[in-house]
């Protein structure tokens, strides 16, 4: 259930005019996308639609093209520093979890703090603690990743990112690689750090995850944002027939 | 009522396996009953002695380079040390250089520059498409040989003379007090080091790293040149002098050592550039583009996450390739660089006549070897194994 | 569905490439401009050397004593030697034949699209080789004998490489399978043959050839030096083979095994039809590198005494008729190109294979 409309406060993500080609071939064409603090947008669309490639713009795995990207403020350029500004706000929760194998769960948490944020071990791994009570996997802290469930693993991955106390946090298909009893434990943490105001950019095809927590449903499309609604218009009225076939063959089984 | 099987002896699969065994075991032992006493028979009629007695007869020819000491009065067994030494030699500081260009070449390969990355493609495809014996004889016979005489030598300054005798460099002689000199180097590497583990240290208590990179070569270099002063001068260096028709001074390689390192450390490049350039391609992709978006920089996350991976990837083998280098060694029998093969399964077995003895040996030393190295891999990959499920 | 616009111009384009592929950044401009200069100063006098200063007419050592360059008279004037060593000269006919038929047979297994497969390559691995061996060495229907000590050169690379492949393929075959046995003394034979021949250099086992070999035959008894040389590179070989197809045996899932033994197929049977045609397939492209490896270790059998490609152009490079600088250098060169076109061919085969076995395997 979303909260009441946030006050008009400057944006935390603003995509503007972003179009990206792989060749001649238009991947992403003229995004505008504006999302606000504690904002949280589910972005859905057939395979192909271009809507993992606007979410890893965000934070520069990949570049776009053509417009401008401001992240928290910083605008995303082929700048390093703006590069590494941008990704120390932003985490990033992905399909395949790409834990670091060779290192703990604990050390894959507390690696970028130390390095990057330049924290002493002994707070990092405080912090790490904190998050991984959070994920509930608190006992799992110095197994490594291979000795984890995929449920765990991804968990894990969420407080890995979530250690670096990221302004926002995107999502890339997070639960499509799980086995099915395991989508569920992933998809509670995530509406758990929703409640708690974090500004969250979600690609999923779980649309039960979408009516319960976003604030708004992004439908993309051969590289366009086809539909954006609020959960209710969105899954009850959607304007455009592309989306509506698209609902049709997700909610139909 | 149940038919009961006829449990005939011949059909049983256990009889059956223990049989087959022993049959190829009476056959292995017939056969070599029959070799034996062919060799005994063919030994007895060349006059030829056995067993191996013959390593304490007096060698009676020169070897040209030796690590130890040697004379022709010295034993065919003392013959066959020096050459072990002088294989090991040539392979020591072939697997040197050739770590060092194969890492800088197979990482070159996978570089973002198009230029680099094609040159490091074209030394590899190049490289490991010719015989190595044919690249031995090119240095040896086509380089080396063809550098001019001593009286017209080429150098680098005052430092590298290259002639057709050599390459000569100067010679550190180590005077009195010298080892004093060493011991304050070996006391500034140490205190370096400690220095950067207590960098570390406070890095992981505060998170600020101090900043220690002057330090480090200050206590490394500092120490020995203040000892060095300070005693006055105790090291002297030979250089090499052109005295009538050669040079004399300085420490010299031979252009059989020269020819062989060379061939050896850039083939065995080629090999190690493709291990690395595999094992790094071995990480997931994954893995970098996590790294890169928790904020890491290029170099932390290729030090601290793909490094790391990779390096599993690549020990085992490259540890073979090192095997194999050292076994390619022996072609220094082209070219009369006297190692193991050349001065003991050559010239020894040229003037002994006993083959089965010296060959075995030469066999056994490189088994040996083969068997250690294997030995220390497993060891390595239990070690590093990845904590796994089950 | 009207196209969306073109790309932005810089972004594509040679200007954008040469941007983003060689000046992406201070160190790789840095890098760029070494490599630049690093090739403009190496290769011209490279080029210069085999080409525009080299001497291409002539055919005596004087042509060539002036010139600053390659050498390619003698080349030339040697190319017979090179190609077929000692070989009588009025019988390379023969091996004219023999080269003709195994260069169409092998174009035939590796161009795609021609048929009957099967049927050549079993030519290629029975009737072939005993042919050859007749047609080569003479002594029948007529054939004036030719002694393997007049073999030499390509042709004697070519049937050195041969045999060892050839040979090396199924005994490699049947040590692996012996590797994996249940009886522990097959096993354990089978373990210390491997690793025996694995462990020492191919140089003392050509010399065991050379040296030791004739002290194991009973009197009276002996066998062409070049024999005992093959017998001792393909089991050298079947060694190295053997431990190729283990790893392809080892990755065969177990229940490929289970489903064989389950339809009452033998161990022999088994294997014969369900394990080693996909455990070969497997390890195909490792097969073919092993193949390139022994095709350079042919050139070893120089240092026992045989005048191979290698040996011919050693031995060319002290001969007085051509005595001059350049002549051992030209003559490295050349064999080197010789070696490095087979073998890079087989590489790319073996790169070909592999993606299209991975193109099978993508589900």
């Amino acid at each position: 259930m979303s909260e009441a409309a946030a006050p008009m406060t400057a944006p935390m993500i603003a995509l503007e005019n972003v179009s990206k080609w792989y060749g001649q071939f238009a991947v992403l064409k003229d995004i505008n996308l504006t999302v606000r603090p504690g904002e949280k947008i589910v972005v859905c669309g057939p395979s192909g639609s271009g809507k993992s490639t606007m979410v890893r713009c965000i934070n520069r795995l990949e570049s776009h093209d053509d417009g401008r990207i401001v992240v928290n403020g910083t605008e995303l350029t082929r700048d390093v520093r703006n590069i590494d500004t941008v990704r120390r706000e932003v985490g990033m929760v992905f399909q395949q979890f790409n834990l670091f194998p060779h290192l703990t769960i604990l050390g894959n948490c507390t690696l970028a703090p130390i390095w990057v944020r330049k924290m002493p071990k002994k707070q990092a791994e405080e912090i790490a603690m904190e998050y991984l009570t959070q994920m509930r996997i608190a006992d799992q802290a110095h197994k490594h990743p291979m000795q984890l469930s995929g449920g765990q693993q991804q968990r894990a991955a969420i407080a890995r990112a979530l250690c670096m106390h990221p302004k926002v946090m995107l999502f890339d298909e997070p639960t499509s690689a799980l086995d099915p009893e395991m989508i569920g434990e992933v998809l509670e943490v995530m509406v758990d750090l929703a409640k708690e105001g974090m500004t969250m950019i979600c690609v999923t095809h779980e649309m039960g995850f979408a009516r319960e927590v976003a604030d708004r449903v992004v439908f993309m499309d051969a590289g366009e944002i086809i539909e954006e609604a609020d959960p209710h218009t969105f899954f009850t009225a959607p304007q455009h027939d592309r989306c509506r076939l698209f609902l049709s063959q997700i909610l139909g089984h | 009522m149940a038919a009961r099987a006829r449990h005939v002896w011949w059909r049983d699969t256990h009889w059956r396996s223990i049989f087959a065994q022993a049959l190829v075991l009476v056959a292995l032992v017939a056969f070599a009953a029959w070799l034996a006493h062919n060799a005994a028979d063919a030994l007895a009629r060349r006059h030829v002695a056995s067993g191996f007695g013959f390593l304490d007869k007096t060698a009676g020819f020169s070897i040209s380079q030796t690590l130890i000491d040697y004379t022709e009065e010295s034993s065919y067994g003392r013959a066959m040390w020096v050459g072990l030494w002088n294989t090991l030699l040539v392979s020591v500081i072939s697997i040197v250089l050739s770590t060092l260009i194969g890492f800088l070449v197979g990482i070159g390969r996978l570089s973002s520059n198009w230029l680099v990355a094609k040159l490091c493609t074209v030394y590899v495809e190049t490289l490991r498409n010719i015989p190595l014996l044919l690249q031995v004889l090119f240095w040896y016979f086509g380089v080396l040989q063809a550098l001019p005489v001593p009286r017209e030598s080429l150098a680098l300054g005052e430092w590298v003379v290259l002639n057709n005798r050599g390459v000569s460099v100067p010679e550190v002689i180590f005077g009195r007090g010298s080892w004093l000199v060493v011991a304050a180097l070996v006391l500034g590497s140490a205190a370096a080091f400690a220095l950067h583990r207590w960098a570390q240290h406070r890095q992981l208590r505060t998170g600020h790293r101090p900043v220690t990179w002057w330090a480090m070569p200050l206590l490394v270099l500092g120490l020995p040149a203040a000892a060095t002063f300070s005693l006055g001068h105790p090291f002297a260096l030979s250089w090499p002098e052109l005295t009538g028709f050669s040079y004399e001074g300085g420490l010299t390689l031979s252009p059989e050592l020269a020819g062989l390192t060379a061939a050896l450390s850039i083939y065995t490049a080629a090999y190690i550039a493709e291990i690395v350039r595999a094992g790094l391609l071995s990480v997931a992709r994954g893995q970098r583009e996590a790294a890169e978006a928790l904020g890491l920089t290029r170099g932390q996350s290729l030090r601290l996450v793909l490094i790391p991976q990779a390096m599993r990837v690549i020990i085992p083998p490259l540890a073979s390739e090192y095997l194999s280098l050292t076994k390619n060694s022996s072609l220094a029998i082209a070219i009369g660089y006297p190692d193991l093969v050349a001065v003991f399964a050559g010239t020894v077995l040229n003037q002994t006549g006993q083959a089965i003895e010296i060959l075995s040996i030469t066999m056994g030393i490189y088994l040996a070897l083969s068997l250690l190295t294997s030995a220390l891999m497993n060891l390595y990959n239990h070690a590093h194994r990845l904590e796994g499920i089950g | 569905m009207t196209a969306f616009r073109a790309p932005p111009k810089h972004h594509e384009g040679p200007v954008e490439w040469v941007r983003v592929h060689l000046f992406d950044g201070v160190f790789n401009s840095i890098l760029t401009l070494l490599v630049v200069a690093l090739v403009a100063w190496a290769v011209p006098p490279l080029l210069g050397w085999a080409f525009f200063h080299a001497q291409w007419h002539g055919s005596t050592r004087e042509a060539c004593a002036a010139a600053t360059g390659a050498c390619w008279p003698y080349i030339g004037a040697r190319i017979g030697q090179i190609v077929y060593g000692f070989y009588d000269f009025d019988q390379r006919w023969r091996a004219d034949i023999v080269f003709a038929f195994g260069a169409v047979g092998l174009a035939w297994l590796m161009i795609p699209r021609l048929p009957r497969k099967g049927w050549v390559g079993t030519i290629l691995l029975t009737l072939y080789p005993l042919v050859s061996f007749i047609l080569l060495s003479g002594g029948w229907f007529g054939l004036p004998i030719v002694s393997t000590e007049r073999w030499g050169g390509l042709l004697l690379t070519l049937v050195v490489a041969a045999v060892g492949i050839v040979a090396s393929l199924p005994l490699g075959v049947i040590l692996a399978l012996g590797r994996r046995s249940q009886l522990p003394v097959v096993r354990a034979l089978c373990i210390v043959f491997i690793e025996v021949w694995r462990g020492v250099p191919m140089i003392t086992v050509l010399f065991i050839a050379s040296s030791m070999l004739p002290l194991f035959l009973p009197e009276g008894l002996e066998f062409d030096k070049l024999l005992r040389a093959l017998i001792a590179i393909a089991l050298f070989n079947a060694a190295y083979m053997a431990e190729v197809v283990r790893a392809g045996l080892q990755a065969l899932p177990r229940g490929q095994f289970e489903g064989a033994a389950a339809l009452g197929l033998g161990y022999w049977r088994t294997t014969l039809f369900i394990v080693l045609p996909q455990a070969l397939r497997t390890v195909l492209p490792g097969i073919v590198n092993n193949m390139i490896s022994m095709f350079k270790d042919t050139s070893l059998v120089s240092i026992i005494g045989f005048f191979d490609l290698l040996g011919i152009i050693q031995a060319g490079s002290t001969d007085l008729e051509w005595a001059s600088p350049n002549v051992a250098v030209t003559g490295y060169l050349f064999a080197g190109a010789l070696y490095w076109a087979f073998c890079f061919s087989m590489s790319r085969y073996s790169a070909g294979l592999e993606a299209q076995l991975a193109e099978g395997e993508r589900r």
